[in-house]
């Protein structure tokens, strides 16, 4: 293959590493039927995003975005996307807080946490 | 990567709960690696610490293992997995257009960035940029955040709070299913 093509998947790598991430925690979002096993995954999704926009932030030789930490020509990465993530981070620790406790109150009112058979459980009451 | 697929395949939660903590712990490192040194630590506390806290009282409130169903498997799981596999299919070919990584004249370094890099220290004060950013610059999205936390933590007393005074009326006498809906409100304006 010529150079190019070698130079754009060295380049793009990283994106697409993160990519299959998010697309294993969608795919466990989608077909497990266990509610933990959802939000795990729903987890995983989430931290794919987070370092998609991480990997966004790096430069080539910066160093972390703290003024004194090198001499006069320092090179930092983008500390932008770093800044949105941060709140990315609380904010998805906030929602899965409130899933569990979803899960906690689904599980005292039908008894598993399988949704399959909260499915069939549902069916049978109405 | 390989922790994720082994977190998928693992039926005891206890063990999934604990891998997963492993895998923020790891993403924690890759972020150090790519210079969000803020981020990383704020992931190893939240990620690796509080959510694995919660989940594991949430087992311990629920159940451990989850159900064997290598029986029945169901037509949605390859649904499932066609639209994972198409959806990364459609963001890889997105990403061909995108700048390399590490790339220092990629467009999302270029705008607004030099700025925060020049004048933040004059502006706002704290050596490190992203905590100026954070406080000063994006401060009311600061503010926005901690409005979600707080909604997200009334929300979870009111679903946890109704429980267990339903619990504890179960146990003094018999269950009153007419005020089901009520308890959760008075929890409410307690908190």
């Amino acid at each position: 293959m010529n150079p190019v093509f070698w130079q754009t998947v060295w380049g793009l790598l990283p994106y697409w590493l993160v990519i299959v991430l998010m697309m294993i925690g969608l795919h466990v979002v989608m077909t497990k039927p266990n509610l933990i096993k959802k939000i795990i995954g729903l987890n995983v999704f989430q931290t794919g995003v987070i370092m998609f926009y991480i990997t966004l932030g790096k430069v080539d030789g910066g160093t972390a975005p703290i003024f004194g930490s090198g001499g006069d020509e320092v090179v930092y990465s983008n500390p932008v996307p770093h800044v949105l993530m941060l709140t990315a981070i609380v904010v998805g620790i906030a929602t899965t807080s409130l899933a569990l406790a979803l899960v906690v109150r689904l599980h005292e009112a039908y008894g598993t946490i399988e949704e399959d058979q909260i499915r069939r459980l549902e069916g049978d009451e109405v | 990567m390989a922790v994720t697929l082994a977190i998928i395949r693992m039926r005891d939660l206890f063990a999934a709960v604990m891998l997963s903590g492993i895998f923020s712990l790891l993403s924690a490192g890759l972020f150090t690696v790519m210079d969000a040194v803020d981020v990383a630590f704020t992931e190893a506390a939240v990620g690796a610490g509080i959510s694995t806290v919660l989940m594991v009282a949430t087992l311990s409130l629920t159940r451990r293992r989850e159900r064997d169903r290598r029986l029945d498997r169901r037509p949605e799981d390859v649904l499932g997995l066609v639209v994972a596999l198409l959806t990364g299919a459609i963001l890889i070919y997105g990403t061909l257009d995108m700048p390399y990584y590490g790339d220092p004249e990629a467009p999302a370094n270029l705008y607004m960035v030099p700025r925060f890099l020049e004048d933040s220290l004059d502006e706002v004060g704290p050596p490190n940029i992203v905590t100026s950013i954070l406080a000063s610059y994006r401060g009311y999205d600061t503010f926005g955040e901690a409005t979600v936390v707080f909604t997200a933590a009334i929300g979870a007393f009111l679903l946890l709070g109704g429980a267990a005074r339903r619990r504890r009326q179960t146990s003094s006498s018999d269950s009153d299913p007419s005020s089901e809906g009520a308890p959760p409100a008075d929890r409410g304006a307690e908190a």
